[in-house]
This record gives structure tokens, C-alpha cells and sequence, in this order.
């Protein structure tokens, strides 16, 4: 690949990139003393790293445009990487179990603390995946529900004195009626016209809390939240941290596996037809007002469950969490993720929450690799990080009769 | 014998246009029924309001699956209602569900006859388990039958045109339904294609005991395979009878070919 030609398109681009740069890496006008820094070293170093960038771009771009025949060609490859992941996939599974059970022992409280925030991030994108991955229903007001948990927890605590346990499945039903109740006006809308609505609600609930002062307490929300305890024992704050930890742990392990019962079983089969086809799914016996309804319900329990859970780590809360912003993040987490993929939406979530914290020493330009990375992702694996695979199965060709 | 479906005197109105204008229509057990017309004469739109995609402005709809004592009235019903109640469909522009695969198309098919709910999704008891193979045994059937057994594993999207439209016709037979009404079966389809499919159709209806209703513009498919022709034009039924008859028909030549001017 280096070839003449190669080379001198890596050349224009790096040419083309100083030029484009020029006036922001090179000029400086000094106002102080009223001069022009002319900075060149800056602009040697553009034109080195786009000469050197374009040569990785096009390689990958290569890459992939090989790999997508290969995988047309052979079948039967496909097949041995199917077995060959397989092989590895227990003690991989073990592996992150051991790791996952002890980092909290070793890890600053710091590091737990941001790892639990990244798990709460596995199950809201899990609980989404069901609405957008499955349901194929453009959700944007996700943080509504997830609100709607943390202040259950947070108004019964404050009022009743009531527990984290009691509080979490109490959390999880209010935000599944919520649910329901934004379910109905919209079950005729589908598409950027179900978005638009969701985010109106979503927006609404902020608003809400925001100024209804004498139920939620206004912008200046609740604070001293109770930590989650067991049995009356009074834990220090390491211990505490280490604690949610392990409960978000569980909840992320109770998810995966009720998300993946769900998506393969008639329901899951249901949500899935309903995002491929409206029309043709209802033709086909589904009843579409109660499948949407039960996408969005069963959907918003896990926002609750988080709410709960953030709202007892944090035991701080005010509407200020629950903005759009966060409603959209989850959403990022599973487009990235891969859409319907389980795998996929946890590994999105790591990746979403995990790299702004290890981009913090460079925090001017967080936004930037973030967006960039966007970009890459979107170019060359638009399906997300781990695709879905779907299950298929085995018959034998004659004679199996019943 | 009473007939298995009874449109009565149905119209659909659209604005200021009567797509349908008060058309009647009778299907008795086992037979293939063609409903012909030029494009535009609201032929859909009929398969439509039969099915429950529009509401029809007037009229009535009635079904009596084989062996019922009373029919009973459809108009109004949710298409998934009318699904449940044994009438299943096809689309003129392919509606498969693109993004699963073909035994899982088959699959939802039999979403309505199947029980297992949330609890049983989660808890995976044993009727669940039992009813889940029942379905995969019963859909992969089905693809026998249809000759799609080869591409079980396939993504819908993946498969030729062909398939695809023998895919539609598998699924809406997974509905176990008694009238199958097909829009448009051999639209794109070559001559040899063609000629498979109204095998196909002769086989569901002799070994399934399924009735057909379709919609085509093949005319030899037309006049091969159905007992019965309804002509519509412009939203109302201009003539019905055998082939052969429909053939000679002054009016269906008219509406087909337009006026012969007088030298």
C-alpha cells in the first residue's frame, strides 16, 4: 500500500488539513503586547499526524470493504468463529466474574463508585433495549421514569421512613404505571412522531418536579437519602459504596437474564414483529395496543429499579439529574451498543460511561475524542459494537416426522 | 352450504372518492375466487376493509368458518381480531419482517394461538416449553410444505423475490386460517415461478382446506386457477361468473381495453 499514489493522497490531505488549521493552530494574536505568535512547530505537527492518519483511515476502510465479502463468500467460516467464541465463552464468563467480585476490594472507593454509576448505565440501556431494541419504539423521555424511581424512593423515605428494599419494587411499579399511562396517547404514533412526544413528556416530569414545590421540593430537591442496608447494620461509606456495588452487580446479572428470557420467548417475538412491521404484525394476530403497552411498561421497570438505586447511592436527588441529556445518553448506549444485542448494550454502556472518566486528565478536549469517536463508530460498524445474532435452529433433514 | 365469507353491499368512502362502491361478494368452502380490475378500481382497498386495516363506510362483513353454526359480523374488528377469527392475508408490496429470520416469520404467525405470557417468558415453565416447540415443530412444517425448508435460518430480507412472496403465504398460513386472501401473489414472478406458484395454491387448497381469495393481474393465473371471477372497476363489480364467461364479457373487455369506435 505505499505506493506513489497512496503516498500523494496522504500528502494533499495533509496539506489540505494545515490549510484548514492554519488559523487557529498557527496564528496567536498576543493582546496583551499586541502581537502575531506565529506558532509553526503546530502546524508541522498537523500536517505529520493527518499524513500518518489517513494512512490508518484508508486501511480500515480497506479492511472492511474485504470483510464484508468475505463474510457474503463463505458460510462455513462464519460458522467456525461462531465456535470458536463459544469455546472461550465460559471461562471469559469466569474470568469477568472473578474480576467483577473482587475490584471493589482493590479499587479506590473512587473507581467503585464510578463502575456502579457504569452498571447503572448496563441497566437503564438494557431496560431501553427492550422499547427501542426490541419494541422498536423511539423513546426520548426515559429519564421520566428513571425520575420517577429515584423520587419514590426519596419522597417515601423522607415521609414514611421506608427502606431501600421496600422502596425498590415500589419504584419499579410506579414507574411501570407511568409507563402505561404514556403508552395510551401515544399508541397510534410510531417513528420521529413518538419521539417527539416522549421527549415532551420526559421534559414535562422534569418540569414538574421542578416547580411543584410542595410534593418534590422544588430544584433544591431531597437530600439525606438512606443508604441501603441489611438487617440494622450501620455501614461506614467504603463499605456503603462496596455494597451498592454488589447490588448493582445482581440487578445487572437479575436483567441480562430476564431480558434475555423476554426476548426470546412470544412476547419477545412480538416486539420484534412490531418493529419490523406495524401493518403486517397486526395482519398477523398480534395485538399491537397491548404489545406497545407492555414494551413500555416492562421497559420503564428497570428505569425505576435504577431511580431507586440512584437516588439511595447519591442519597442526594433534584430534578437537575433526570434532563434530557440523560434520557439521550441511555439512548446513545444502545444505538452504540447494537440494537436488540444484549452483549452489545452492556458493552456500549461500559464504553459510554468508562470513557469520560479515563478522558478526564484531558478534559478540554473530552467532548471532541467523544465525538470523534461517534463519527468512527457510526462510518464502520453502523449496526453497533456487537451486532445481534440471531438464534437458529437445527432439523433433521428426513425422517424426524413427529 | 353457507358461504364462508359474505361481503354485503360494502363501500368505502375516501374524502369526495367511493374507492368501493357497494360491492357484494359471496366464498363458499374450498373454492379459489379471483378478484380482477384494472389498476386503481380498488381492489386493495376491498382486502383492506375485509381485514380490518380500514373500517368500511358501509356495509357489512361476515364470516362463518367451516363447521359453525351462525356467521357472525367482522366489520369494525381490529385486524388482529380478524386474523384470530380465520381470515389471513398477504401484501401486494412484500411485508415480511425483514430483520428475522424465516422460521421466526412463520413463527409469529402462530402469535394468536399461542398463551405463554410475561410470566411464562421469565419462568420458562413447562407448558411454556412445550408450547414453544410445538411452535418451532408446527412452523418448520409449514416451510416444508412451502419449499423454504432449506432457508430456515435465513434472515426474510436475505431470501430471492420468489421466496419471499412464498414466505408471505407461509406465515398467513401459520394463522391457520380458512380463507386465505392473497394480494398480488405473482407480481415480479417469471413464468416458471408463476407456474410453482399456482401449484402452491392448488396444494394449499386441496391439502389444507384452505379457501382463496386473490387479487391478480397474471390473467393466465387468473384463468388457471379460479373457479369464480369477480371484475371490479372503478370501485364497483361490473361482472362475475367462470372464466370463461368473464372472458366473452362485453363489460370486462370495456373496462379492460376501452371502447371500440364505431369506423
Amino acid at each position: 500500500m505505499f505506493n506513489l499514489k497512496e503516498l500523494r493522497k496522504s500528502f494533499l490531505t495533509s496539506l489540505w488539513f494545515m490549510f484548514l488549521t492554519f488559523p487557529i493552530m498557527v496564528i496567536k494574536v498576543n493582546t496583551i503586547t499586541d502581537t502575531v505568535e506565529w506558532r509553526w512547530r503546530n502546524l508541522a505537527f498537523v500536517g505529520v499526524s493527518a499524513f500518518i492518519l489517513s494512512f490508518v483511515w484508508r486501511w480500515a476502510l480497506d479492511r472492511r470493504a474485504k470483510g464484508g465479502k468475505a463474510k457474503k463468500d463463505g458460510i462455513g467460516f462464519k460458522a467456525t468463529v461462531l465456535a470458536k467464541t463459544n469455546q472461550y465463552k465460559l471461562p471469559g464468563l469466569i474470568g469477568i466474574g472473578l474480576l467483577v467480585a473482587i475490584l471493589p476490594f482493590f479499587a479506590s472507593m473512587y473507581t467503585t463508585s464510578v463502575l456502579t454509576t457504569a452498571l447503572m448505565y448496563v441497566i437503564l440501556g438494557l431496560g431501553l433495549n427492550v422499547v427501542v431494541g426490541l419494541g422498536g419504539l423511539l423513546h426520548l423521555g426515559y429519564a421520566a421514569f428513571y425520575a420517577v424511581g429515584a423520587y419514590t424512593y426519596a419522597l417515601l423515605h423522607y415521609h414514611f421512613g421506608i427502606s431501600f428494599w421496600v422502596a425498590l419494587p415500589l419504584g419499579a411499579l410506579f414507574s411501570a404505571v407511568l409507563g402505561l399511562l404514556i403508552g395510551f396517547p401515544v399508541l397510534r404514533l410510531r417513528g420521529d412522531y413518538l419521539a417527539i412526544v416522549t421527549l415532551a413528556f420526559g421534559e414535562i416530569t422534569r418540569l414538574v418536579l421542578e416547580n411543584w414545590n410542595d410534593f418534590s421540593f422544588g430544584p433544591s430537591g431531597i437530600a439525606n437519602i438512606a443508604r441501603p442496608g441489611i438487617a440494622g447494620i450501620k455501614m461506614k461509606l467504603p463499605q456503603a459504596t462496596i455494597f451498592i456495588y454488589f447490588i448493582a452487580i445482581a440487578m445487572v446479572i437479575l436483567t441480562i437474564f430476564l431480558v434475555n428470557r423476554l426476548e426470546n420467548s412470544r412476547v419477545g417475538r412480538a416486539w420484534e414483529a412490531m418493529r419490523e412491521d406495524e401493518i403486517a404484525s397486526q395482519a398477523m394476530g398480534i395485538d399491537l395496543t397491548k404489545t406497545k403497552l407492555l414494551a413500555f411498561s416492562i421497559g420503564a421497570v428497570w428505569a425505576g429499579f435504577v431511580g431507586v438505586l440512584f437516588a439511595a447511592k447519591t442519597t442526594f436527588i433534584n430534578p437537575a439529574s433526570f434532563t434530557v441529556w440523560e434520557s439521550i445518553v441511555v439512548l446513545c448506549v444502545v444505538v452504540i451498543g447494537g440494537m436488540g444485542s444484549i452483549p452489545g448494550v452492556v458493552v456500549g454502556a461500559l464504553v459510554f460511561t468508562l470513557l469520560p472518566e479515563l478522558l478526564r486528565s484531558v478534559s478540554e478536549y473530552r467532548m471532541l475524542v467523544f465525538g470523534i469517536t461517534l463519527v468512527i463508530m457510526m462510518i464502520f460498524r453502523p449496526g453497533g459494537l456487537i451486532q445481534k445474532t440471531r438464534k437458529s435452529y437445527k432439523f433433521k433433514k428426513e425422517g424426524d416426522g413427529e | 352450504m353457507a358461504p364462508i365469507l359474505e361481503v354485503d353491499n360494502l363501500s368505502m368512502v375516501f374524502g369526495g372518492l367511493r374507492a368501493v362502491d357497494s360491492l357484494s361478494m359471496k366464498i363458499n368452502e374450498g373454492e379459489i375466487v379471483a378478484l380482477i380490475g384494472p389498476n386503481g378500481a380498488g381492489k386493495t382497498t376491498f382486502f383492506n376493509c375485509v381485514t380490518g386495516v380500514y373500517v368500511p363506510t358501509e356495509g357489512d362483513v361476515y364470516i362463518q368458518a367451516p363447521g359453525a353454526t351462525e356467521r357472525r359480523s367482522i366489520k369494525g374488528l381490529k385486524p388482529h381480531k380478524i386474523t384470530e377469527g380465520g381470515l389471513a392475508r398477504t401484501f401486494q408490496n412484500i411485508r415480511l419482517f425483514s430483520n428475522m429470520s424465516v422460521l421466526e416469520n412463520v413463527m409469529i404467525g402462530h402469535h394468536h394461538r399461542l398463551n405463554s405470557e410475561v410470566f411464562g417468558a421469565v419462568f420458562r415453565d413447562k407448558k411454556t416449553r412445550e408450547e414453544e416447540e410445538k411452535v418451532v415443530h408446527d412452523s418448520y412444517e409449514i416451510l416444508k410444505k412451502i419449499g423454504l425448508e432449506n432457508h430456515v435460518n435465513d434472515l426474510a430480507k436475505n431470501l430471492p423475490y420468489g421466496a419471499q412472496r412464498r414466505l408471505e403465504i407461509a406465515r398467513a398460513i401459520g394463522t391457520d386460517p380458512f380463507l386465505l386472501l392473497l394480494d398480488e401473489p405473482a407480481a415480479g414472478m417469471n413464468p416458471q415461478e408463476t407456474k410453482d406458484l399456482v401449484d402452491l395454491i392448488l396444494r394449499i387448497r386441496d391439502n389444507e382446506k384452505i379457501s382463496v381469495l386473490l387479487i391478480e393481474h397474471d390473467m393466465s393465473l387468473v384463468m388457471n386457477l379460479s373457479e369464480r371471477i369477480y371484475v371490479v372497476d372503478y370501485g364497483k363489480l361490473i361482472a362475475t361468473g367462470t372464466p370463461q364467461e368473464i372472458k366473452t364479457n362485453k363489460e370486462v373487455i370495456k373496462a379492460y381495453l376501452g371502447e371500440e369506435v364505431d369506423a
